[in-house]
Formats: structure tokens, C-alpha cells, sequence
């Protein structure tokens, strides 16, 4: 206990010797919360980044005008140990702020949702075209501001079309491709530039599946809206249903007990599991290696259905529940685990031997679509990708949560950034992940599996998150009035990777695209939500 | 290659034979709920519970629209009385919406045929000319059936499942039925998810792009009956508010052997879910 306190004194120090008095520091719970003028943020954004060595891990903007008179942004930070929020209010007549993104480019995406989504014009931000919204939408409309009505159908508009960044030059010539693809896959639309069958440049346009889900939740209670959470994505269901209770839990000051913080760690690396196994039979599938394909699809399967005997769904959906869990793992349960990941950890290896030494799959593999430490540290990139481009970030590492603080989580990294990097990671995490899993489901703790929960206080903040297959999902909740939902935040790994993506094409050849693309394993559903 | 030829071998045959002979039934599945009518208050605990919000009581007549379900189990884990119980029946795709709205009368303690009960809410685009001519379509085939897949902005879980139709174990190709990339050349549209209001532009496009007939079938709560989407200003709430739609596959996401029935059931071939009369009369 008093570590914590010492350290956290320490983290106020430094922040208050990196800002001008103009800041005024507060303690929400666990982490400090750095309140400064709105023209003050680029600066104390960029000086605690760059002195706390922190990264930018969620932005939100929300509608305060209720309590407060007007708009509030807050830049959320990772520090080495701690968490630490830059918050702001803007004036509601402007509507205005000072553009973060030119200091810290991994502000880009987020600042353009606000834009979108409330209405808030951040001022010398390079790039203001739509982002969630598409050019249908009639201007005006801002689904996050309070006075927005989703019961009022919003009508579609003669828009101006979406303005792609065009190169010229002599033998360039432009790829559109998708929304709709042609195998099973989900919907984006890509726009290559190419020389003959070098990529010079790729453009993205996302947000096709965007459903509304953080509208969807304010008013609701937070157990109603944990369905929300699981529903934002299918693969990492449970890691969004966690990351959600953590903050709902955070926010109340609740403790999960024991037994449930393991079962939760336990069925956290059974999803990582099926999900990297899955994704390294895709990257087969990329290269159109079908023996390693159907063996990797083989194996997923096997840990899906192993899902369904411990959760009763393939997806582990239905696990999660504010307190702990909804569902205990009974002994003979935690046997199957063991005794089924016994089997498939046997045959991973054989599948991981194969590919290998299938030289035609490695030599596609090698050098292709490669990320430099230096650009996936500026964007922010986050999990495999991250950890194949040589930074060591793994939250259950370094702010460890549910049971992961008493277990030992290996450090995993590559330095290439390349496909064959990322495969890497991929085979030596989803080891470590079946060790992991051993170990927990042969010493579950006993105890009861969840915890009452508290009811929640008014206008108060949460922060949760979960190390996915994907990389870290950072969920921000914030309560109204009367306890329930006001403002709910969800920052997906794929939100910080797809920049990375459209970084890591260029300069490769056309054909690749799917294989780079497939190697990210990057998720439209939970970056559109 | 010779590894690959090993790999192969003993990877063995790991493929199902569902639907001809079914696999062991997974005690644990969260399926279809079912209620105990006799033990039922009328307490309409489950009916705030449901974060899909399918149940309702009016009187002592409890609705449960199977369509939205997401199986999250919440409705048994209210129910004070011990009388709603999620059962590991997984094959429940139907082709009539209201074929999929439970009803109960509590009071009374009978399951009633849902056919003449179960009205749905909203407007719900008729079915095809497609149904009816579906036996006509089995024998114009006479070839594999083309399946096109379509994303209408699902969380990805129904889309894994489909994928998992094509891997060694579901290989639906060993049913004659195969996954094609253009619509121009399907028989069958599979839509996944509520309908984004981003994507609905291209759904109707994928469908205008389809041979007639074509069957559109709708798989999982969202593209069933928008789930927990409904009521966004992102989403259509489901496929039938956009298409015609054939058959409906609930699931949070169906199981692949579910995809399997439902499929099979669009041409003819397997028997539709029908509300089990296990208590009462009709
Ligand atoms: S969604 Fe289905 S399983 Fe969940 S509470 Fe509602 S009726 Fe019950
Ligand atoms: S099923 Fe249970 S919870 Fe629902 S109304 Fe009946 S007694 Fe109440």
C-alpha cells in the first residue's frame, strides 16, 4: 500500500515540474487527472508524453453542458506505472480546440471522432475529412451531443464525396477495392496507389460497420450495457466484456474476488489461444499454404469447442459479470481444459514445425510489409504489431489486472516488423498463453465468483482495460446523475493499428496486401463499434 | 513435402458427417430458453433483465422473440422461481419471423402455437417469391449451390462461423454448397449483422446484383432482429428491414452445425424450427 502512495506522489512531482501552474493536478482513485486551460493541452500533452515517456491511450470527448456549462476532453495517458488523464472544457459557443495531433500524431484519429461525433473542431489538425460518419450524413448532426434524439430518423444527404488523397505522376495508377470483398471477410474500402505492382501509397476508408454501440449505452444501467461491451466484437468478446467491468468496477471501487479474477485470466488466454492459432492458419491462407491453413482452422476449432463445454458459447460470450464472473469452473471443467490444451499444444507444435520449414511460406513471409520501431512507436501501435516492431508493451505485464499480477507473463518481442516477425510473436505468445492457462486451471483459488457491486456514484470515471490477442483495449466510462451510463468510451486495438497497416503496404507489391493485412489480424467490428 | 503430406495424415478426418448423423450435444450450449409455464409468477423479473429486450408480459402472456436473443442466459439467471432455463437446442431457424416469437400463457400453463400468436413488431418486408419456388430452385441447380456472403456491419462472430464452414471440419462443399465471390453468380445471400446505415446501400446492391429467384437468408441476432443494436441511429435492426428475407438463423453467433441446418433448410432440405409442444394442448 504505501509503495503505491510513494509512487504516486512521485508521478504528481513530475507532473507538476513538467506543467505550468496553470494545471491543477486531482486524484480520481488510482490515477491523477491534470485539469489545464484549453489552449494549454498540445503543450501538456506533448511534455508528459515526452517527459513521463507515456503513451496516449484513449481520448474521449463528451457532452457536459448539463453540469458544467459545456464540452470536456480528456487525453488519456500511460505512464510507466501509473495512468494519468490531461482533461479540458471547451466552450460550448466555439465549440473549438488546439489541434493535439500536430504535437502527437497518434492523436490523429481520435481528434477527427470528435470532430464527427460532438461537433468539436480541434483547430490546425491536418486532416478534418469524415471519419465514423459517411457523406450521407447531413452536417449539423452530432449523435454524442445530448440533445441528439436516436429516436428522430436522421435523413440521408447529398453529401460532398469523400476527398482521397490522390497521387500524380507518370505510371501511377489507383486500386479502389471493397467496401464489399469477395471471400469472407469484413467491410473496408482501400485505395492503392501503384507503379506497376508496388504499393506507393494506401488509403483507408473505415467505419462501415459503425452500429452506434457508445450512443447505445448512455441511460442504461452499467449491467445492461455490459451486453454492449461483449457485442462490439466476436473474437474479442471477452476482452472487451472485461475491460468493460474493470472500469465499471474501478469506477465503484469494487473488488473482484479471487477465484473470479483467476477464472477471468484463465478464459482471457483460452480467447488468445483460439484467436492466434486461428490467425496463424490465416496467414497460411494468405500465402496459399492450405495444409497450414486447415491444420491451424483444425485447431481452432478444437479450442472453440473446448469454449463452448467451459462458457457454453464459442466465443466465451455470457462469462462476464460486473463483480467477478457468471459462471464457476467446476473441476471436471478445469480437467478438460488441461487435458485439451495438453493435446492441441502437442499438435501447434507439429503445425508451428511445418510452417517453418515450408521455405515458400517463410520466404513470403520475410521482409514483407515492414513496420520500423520508430514509426509504431509515433503511431502508437499496440499488441502483436507492436511487439514485432521491437517495443515490449504488454499491459498484463506492465499494469497487470485481473490475476496476472501473480503470474509470470514472459516478454515477448521481435525486431524485424515484418510478416514474418509478427508470425513470431504470434507462435511464441500462444506458448506461453497454453502455459499460462495450465497453470491456472490447475490451481484455481476457491472462494465465490463474484462480488456485489456497489451502486455506482454520480458523474464518476472508470478506466479499464485488457491485453487482447489484438493489443490493448482501454474502455472509459463515465456515470450521470443517477448512476447510470452517461459516457461510454471504447478504444479497440485495432483503433491504434490501422494506421500501422496503411504504413506497412507501401512499397510492398499489390498481391501482398492480404498477407500483410491478415498478419496484423486487424478488427473492423471493434474499430467502427 | 513430405511434412506436408505428414501434416495431412494425421490431421486424419476430422470432418463432421452433421447433418447425417448428429455430434454429441453439448450439455453446456447456451440455446434456445425455455419456459416452465406452471412455475411461472408473472413477476417480469426476466422481462428487465433481457439486455435485448425480447421478452414480454402482457397478462399472463409471456412473448419471447428468439430472433434478438443473444443466449446471454441473464432471463435464468433473474427468474426468482426457477422457471426459465436456457436448453443446448441449437437448431431453431425458421422461415417465418413469427415462427420464432414464443408464446406462453402462464395462467394456463400452455405453450401456444406460435403461428397464430406470435405477431411481430415493425415492418417486416414479406418473404420471396424465392420460398416458393425453393424446390424449383433444387432442381434448376442441379449443381452445387453458390452461397455469396455479405457483412451488413456485424461484430464479426456470425462472419468467424461462416469462415469456419469452409475449414476441414464443417467443409460444406461435401454438401454441395460452395462460397462464391460475386453475387452475380449466387443463389443464396448469407447477411450477417443489423444492417449499418453505412452498408445498406451496398447490401441492396449485392441483392439487386443476384440471379431471381434468390434466397436471402439472415444469420444471427443482429441480422435476425437487431440484438442489442436496436434503437441506434447507426442501424437498420435487422436484414428484414431492408430485404426480403427466407430464413432466419438466430445464434449469438449460431454454431457452424446451426449455419448447416438453416442453409439446408432455405432449399427444402431440413425441417424448421417449430415451437415445442411439450406442454398444453394446441
Ligand atoms: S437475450 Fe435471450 S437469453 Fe438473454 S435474457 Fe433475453 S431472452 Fe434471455
Ligand atoms: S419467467 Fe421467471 S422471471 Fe420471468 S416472469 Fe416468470 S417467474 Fe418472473
Amino acid at each position: 500500500m504505501t509503495s503505491v502512495a510513494v509512487q504516486s506522489v512521485t508521478l504528481e512531482d513530475q507532473v507538476r515540474g513538467l506543467l505550468t501552474d496553470r494545471a491543477v493536478v486531482r486524484h480520481t482513485g488510482e490515477r491523477l487527472a491534470v485539469e489545464v486551460p484549453v489552449t494549454d493541452l498540445p503543450e501538456s500533452c506533448a511534455r508528459l508524453q515526452h517527459g513521463l515517456q507515456a503513451t496516449l491511450a484513449t481520448m474521449v470527448g463528451y457532452d457536459d453542458r448539463a453540469r458544467s456549462g459545456g464540452y470536456r476532453l480528456a487525453y488519456v495517458f500511460q505512464a510507466p506505472d501509473n495512468w494519468l488523464s490531461v482533461e479540458a472544457a471547451i466552450d460550448p459557443e466555439t465549440a473549438a480546440f488546439p489541434s493535439v495531433t500536430p504535437r502527437l500524431p497518434a492523436a490523429h484519429l481520435y481528434e477527427r471522432e470528435v470532430h464527427d461525433m460532438l461537433g468539436l473542431v480541434p483547430e490546425g489538425h491536418p486532416d478534418l475529412r469524415r471519419l465514423v460518419l459517411h457523406d450521407d450524413w447531413p452536417a449539423g448532426v452530432y449523435p454524442l451531443r445530448k440533445d441528439f434524439d436516436p429516436a428522430i430518423p436522421v435523413p440521408r444527404v447529398e453529401g460532398a464525396p469523400h476527398r482521397f488523397h490522390h497521387l500524380h505522376g507518370e505510371g501511377i495508377v489507383e486500386i479502389p477495392v471493397g467496401p464489399i470483398h469477395a471471400g469472407v471477410i469484413e467491410p473496408g474500402h482501400f485505395r492503392f496507389a501503384a507503379v506497376g505492382e508496388v504499393v506507393l501509397h494506401l488509403e483507408t476508408r473505415l467505419f462501415y460497420t459503425h452500429r452506434g454501440i457508445e450512443k447505445l449505452a448512455e441511460g442504461k444501467t452499467a449491467a445492461q450495457a455490459l451486453a454492449l461491451a461483449e457485442h462490439t466484437c466476436g473474437a474479442c468478446a471477452l476482452s472487451h466484456a472485461v475491460a468493460y467491468c474493470q472500469a465499471v468496477e474501478a469506477l465503484a471501487g469494487a473488488e473482484v474476488p479471487g477465484r473470479a479474477a483467476a477464472i477471468r485470466s484463465l478464459l482471457l488466454e483460452l480467447e488468445r489461444l483460439y484467436n492466434h492459432v486461428g490467425d496463424l492458419g490465416n496467414m497460411c491462407a494468405g500465402v496459399g499454404f492450405a495444409v497450414g491453413a486447415s491444420h491451424g482452422a483444425w485447431l481452432k476449432e478444437l479450442l472453440q469447442r473446448l469454449n463452448e463445454r467451459v462458457a457454453g458459447n464459442r466465443f466465451l460470450r455470457g462469462v462476464g459479470r460486473l463483480g467477478g464472473v457468471r459462471r464457476d469452473i467446476e473441476t471436471s471443467q478445469a480437467l478438460d481444459i488441461q487435458q485439451t490444451l495438453h493435446q492441441v499444444r502437442g499438435e501447434f507444435e507439429r503445425f508451428v514445425e511445418l510452417v517453418l520449414e515450408t521455405s515458400s511460406v517463410m520466404e513470403r513471409f520475410r521482409g514483407t510489409g515492414r513496420v520500423e520501431t520508430e514509426s509504431a512507436r509515433a503511431l502508437g501501435a499496440v499488441g502483436v504489431a507492436a511487439r514485432a516492431s521491437g517495443l515490449t508493451g504488454d499491459l498484463r505485464r506492465d499494469q497487470p489486472y485481473a490475476a496476472y499480477g501473480a503470474l509470470m507473463v514472459p516478454e515477448v518481442v521481435q525486431s524485424q516488423g515484418d510478416v514474418q516477425a509478427r508470425a513470431q510473436v504470434r507462435i511464441e505468445e500462444t506458448r506461453a498463453s497454453f502455459a499460462l492457462a495450465q497453470q491456472l486451471a490447475s490451481d484455481l483459488p476457491d472462494g465465490p465468483i463474484s462480488a456485489r457491486m456497489p451502486s455506482l456514484p454520480p458523474f464518476a470515471v472508470g478506466l479499464g482495460y485488457t491485453e487482447s490477442p489484438r493489443g490493448s483495449n482501454v474502455h472509459w466510462v463515465r456515470t450521470g446523475a443517477d448512476g447510470t451510463i452517461d459516457r461510454y468510451r471504447i478504444r479497440s486495438a485495432s483503433f491504434c493499428n490501422w494506421p500501422v497497416v496503411a504504413l506497412a503496404v507501401p512499397g510492398n507489391m499489390v498481391p501482398d496486401f492480404p498477407l500483410i493485412n491478415k498478419s496484423f489480424e486487424l478488427c473492423y467490428a471493434c474499430l467502427d463499434r | 513435402m513430405l511434412n506436408v503430406l505428414r501434416a495431412g495424415l494425421r490431421m486424419g478426418r476430422v470432418t463432421t458427417s452433421y447433418p447425417a448423423s448428429r455430434d454429441p450435444v453439448n450439455p453446456a450450449y447456451r440455446g434456445r430458453p425455455a419456459l416452465e409455464a406452471s412455475r411461472c409468477t408473472c413477476c417480469s423479473d426476466c422481462v428487465t433483465a433481457c439486455p435485448a429486450q425480447v421478452i414480454s408480459l402482457v397478462g399472463s402472456t409471456l412473448r419471447l422473440d428468439l430472433a434478438g436473443c443473444i443466449f446471454c442466459g441473464l432471463c435464468e439467471d433473474a427468474c426468482p422461481e426457477d422457471a426459465i432455463h436456457l436448453t443446448p437446442e441449437f437448431e431453431l431457424a425458421a422461415e417465418n419471423r413469427a415462427d420464432l416469437v414464443e408464446v406462453w400463457n402462464v395462467s394456463g400453463g400452455q405453450a401456444v402455437t406460435p403461428r397464430q400468436n406470435g405477431a411481430v413488431a415493425g415492418n417486416v418486408i414479406p418473404a420471396t417469391e424465392a420460398r416458393r419456388l425453393n424446390g424449383r430452385i433444387r432442381t434448376l441447380l442441379a449443381r452445387s449451390l453458390h452461397i455469396r456472403h455479405m457483412d451488413a456491419g456485424s461484430d464479426n462472430a456470425c462472419d468467424w462461423e461462416i469462415a469456419a464452414l469452409l475449414g476441414p471440419v464443417y467443409d460444406v462443399q461435401r454438401l454441395g454448397i460452395d462460397v462464391v465471390a460475386s453475387p452475380r453468380h449466387a443463389d443464396m445471400l448469407l447477411v450477417t449483422g443489423p444492417v449499418t446505415r453505412h452498408l445498406e446501400p451496398a447490401l441492396r446492391a449485392t441483392y439487386e446484383a443476384m440471379p431471381r429467384p434468390g434466397l436471402v437468408v439472415a444469420v444471427g441476432d443482429e441480422a435476425c432482429g437487431g440484438g442489442v443494436l436496436k434503437g441506434s441511429y447507426a442501424v437498420a435492426g435487422g436484414v428484414d428491414r431492408v430485404l426480403p428475407v427466407d430464413v432466419y438463423i438466430p445464434g449469438s453467433p449460431p454454431r457452424p452445425q446451426a449455419l448447416i441446418h438453416g442453409i439446408l433448410l432455405a432449399l427444402g432440405g431440413t425441417q424448421p424450427y417449430r415451437q415445442p409442444q411439450t406442454v398444453g394442448t394446441e
